[in-house]
């Protein structure tokens, strides 16, 4: 039997295969539950032991976006036959629709602070770990540690300053406040990611575009920036993450007009009894844009998340 | 096309000076070199005049004009990097034209340049490649058609063949010089190689530590170094030093080395104290009865020639003999030194005596 460097023996990956699939299968597992409980029907979804094997239904997606009302048996009686097809499932429970639920407006206030402030964070950082990488800043190292220290207390610590000072500048439960929030929160680690990145990047490129006749900031934007593409890729998806999954600053400072979709979901068990598909149907839709927003990324985030180490 | 002179240009990073009042001019259309070791101060000099570094103190002036502190956009040169700089996300069209881009050139004129440019280079069959599967020799080609296809007042290299394998940069650099002289262009050329120096240029400056040590054409280089450094950079094996204490008076030409007395050039002025005779290694002859004698501990065969190297009371002298010499390694030999060809130096300071024979380099430099 002969042994090579490179090639692994096959043992070894068969085994390294069953451990990656069970991994995966530990980590999917939730997400599976998840999913299927949001076609389950609401007696489905608390039986136990739980069902693989269910009749899907979409009432968790409809309950998600409507608001029902309970009718008296005459009333009930009296109306006329169900319209559409999402009528006749709350009229199988028999309820009304009321109205729709505001999950489409928090998901909407989810999309417009998550990829605002991540595209913010992107344009702020970008710039700063250029000027960070390249330039003669004074103080650069202390700079560095000053913008990494942001990042060193929980939250929660500075929850109740952020919600005086909000209070004070009007920026409470508003889009705006929630995008400089997650901006402020993310820039640390962008700058420090994104400063690794440029780093890796020849200076030379810049020189030839300079000498080529173009300006600092047409040598950055023509070329750095496209060099730097699987960087951005990258740190855009872990700011995305973040600004789209917090929770706790969002609980504590929007309420209404800009609530993200986080700390809503929990409220949907309290309307109507406890609603489990409905929830699950709400997280379901919830994951979708990141999914998809990272999948489309996701050669950049491979060879993003070496960190750079290997030299193009 | 144009003449580069820089005048008394200096230029500090924090604490360190990188180069200390250098002064040199670059005639139009000379093909002009900047030699030193590694941390000498030439590649700073090279991208103070690029405008990629802004001189501390001191003038640049490129075709009459001072550029000094003019950003490297506004200054009209091209530049050549040792790693030649390709930008990786273009092809190797795009790459040649971009310069031209930037000035807004119409279309069927950018089409034009880059055609003749790569017809010039030979590499018209891979306009339309990525840049990142060429050759290190095709890179080079690139980078260099990215130069000339401006037109630019000057070319500046720094080291551009220094990434490139033995073999292509003898090929290379003569189709750098075969390109410059066609092109009658002014180019400096940043090199820590002093053969490459000798080879390729009209002009050469030397520079150590910060300090151009000597300015001229090759030859004056070689033959009459204006310091101990130059005499030691340049040439293989180098120049050997003599060290021996002396008197030596105006208008002497001789000096006494132990008991043998040795022809020098006429010394303009005079000198004392420690002083050392520099002697290139073909300008030493073996023989068997010479006064001044030395014992032979090496020899190298190198096909025609063979270098010898000999113990003698004053340091080791390496000699450049033919190779048909009968060289016998432990005798004890004569050796004679070609009077016309030796430079006196001050061991203090390294500077050359100023003597009949080198007045002329040594003052005009």
């Amino acid at each position: 039997m002969s042994f090579s460097v490179t090639e692994p023996a096959r043992r070894t990956k068969i085994i390294a295969g069953i451990l990656v699939a069970g991994y995966a299968i530990i980590t999917l597992l939730p997400l599976v539950w998840i999913i299927a409980t949001g076609f389950k029907s609401p007696s489905d979804a608390i039986a136990y032991p739980p069902k693989v094997f269910f009749e899907p239904s979409l009432e968790g997606y409809v309950n998600l976006f409507t608001t029902r009302t309970r009718v008296t048996d005459e009333a009930f009686a009296a109306l006329p036959p169900p319209e559409t097809w999402y009528d006749q499932i709350v009229r199988d429970s028999r309820m009304v629709i009321a109205g729709p639920s505001r999950y489409g407006e928090r998901f909407l206030n989810s999309v417009i602070i998550g990829f605002g402030s991540t595209f913010l964070t992107m344009v702020l950082g970008t710039m700063a770990a250029y000027a960070f990488s390249r330039f003669r800043v004074p103080l650069k190292d202390d700079l560095m540690f000053f913008i990494l220290s942001t990042r060193m207390m929980p939250p929660i610590a500075v929850a109740i300053p952020i919600f005086l000072m909000f209070r004070q500048l009007g920026l409470n439960d508003t889009h705006l406040g929630m995008i400089l929030l997650y901006t402020a929160v993310n820039l640390s680690l962008s700058v420090w990611l994104l400063k690794g990145f440029i780093d890796e990047i020849p200076v030379e490129y810049e020189e030839a575009a300079l000498i080529d006749g173009y300006t600092r900031f047409q040598a950055f934007w023509k070329v750095v920036l496209p060099q730097a593409a699987t960087g951005i890729a990258s740190t855009a998806i872990f700011c995305l993450i973040f600004a789209w999954n917090e929770y706790a600053f969002a609980v504590l400072l929007t309420s209404g007009t800009a609530q993200t979709a986080p700390p809503f979901i929990p409220t949907i068990i309290c309307v109507g009894g406890k609603d489990w598909p409905a929830v699950a149907a709400g997280a379901t839709i919830f994951l979708v844009p990141v999914m998809v927003f990272t999948i489309l990324l996701r050669k950049h985030l491979l060879r993003g998340i070496t960190f750079g180490a290997v030299r193009k | 096309m144009a003449q580069i002179r820089i005048q008394n240009v200096r230029k500090d990073f924090g604490s360190f000076t990188a180069v200390k009042s250098s002064s040199f001019t670059v005639e139009d259309g000379e093909f002009f070199m900047l030699l030193g070791p590694s941390g000498c101060g030439k590649t700073t000099t090279l991208r103070m005049l690029a405008g990629l570094e802004l001189p501390t103190s001191g003038e640049i002036y490129i075709d009459g004009e001072e550029v000094g502190q003019k950003p490297a956009s506004q200054r009209d040169i091209a530049f050549v990097f040792q790693m030649f700089a390709l930008y990786p996300h273009m092809n190797v069209r795009k790459n040649i034209s971009y310069p031209l881009r930037s000035q807004g050139m119409k279309r069927a004129e950018v089409k034009r340049r880059v055609t003749e440019v790569a017809r010039i280079l030979g590499i018209e069959d891979m306009l339309d490649r990525p840049v990142g599967r060429l050759s290190g020799g095709d890179r080079q080609r690139v980078a260099l058609g990215r130069a000339i296809v401006r037109e630019p007042k000057a070319f500046l290299m720094d080291e551009p063949l220094g990434a490139l394998d033995a073999e292509f940069r003898e090929r290379m650099s003569e189709e750098l010089r075969a390109l410059h002289d066609r092109m009658g262009a002014t180019t400096v050329y940043v090199t820590h190689d002093q053969l490459e120096a000798m080879q390729m240029g009209d002009k050469i400056v030397v520079m150590n530590h910060g300090v151009v040590e000597q300015f001229g054409v090759p030859q004056q280089i070689y033959d009459w170094p204006a310091t101990r450094f130059v005499a030691e950079f340049i040439g293989s094996p180098p120049m050997n030093f003599l060290d021996f204490n002396a008197v030596m008076d105006k208008g002497t030409d001789s000096i006494r080395l132990g008991d043998a007395t040795i022809g020098v050039p006429r010394q303009i002025d005079g000198a004392s104290g420690k002083l050392t005779l520099g002697v290139r290694p073909e300008h030493v002859r073996l023989t068997d009865s010479g006064a001044y004698r030395g014992r032979i501990a090496a020899s190298e065969y190198l096909g025609t020639t063979q270098i010898v190297t000999l113990k003698t009371p004053n340091g080791q002298v390496k000699a450049r003999v033919a190779s048909s010499d009968p060289v016998q390694v432990g005798d004890t030999v004569g050796l004679e030194f070609d009077a016309r060809t030796l430079t006196v130096f001050d061991a203090g300071s390294g500077r050359a005596l100023v003597s009949t024979a080198n007045r002329e380099v040594l003052t005009h430099g």
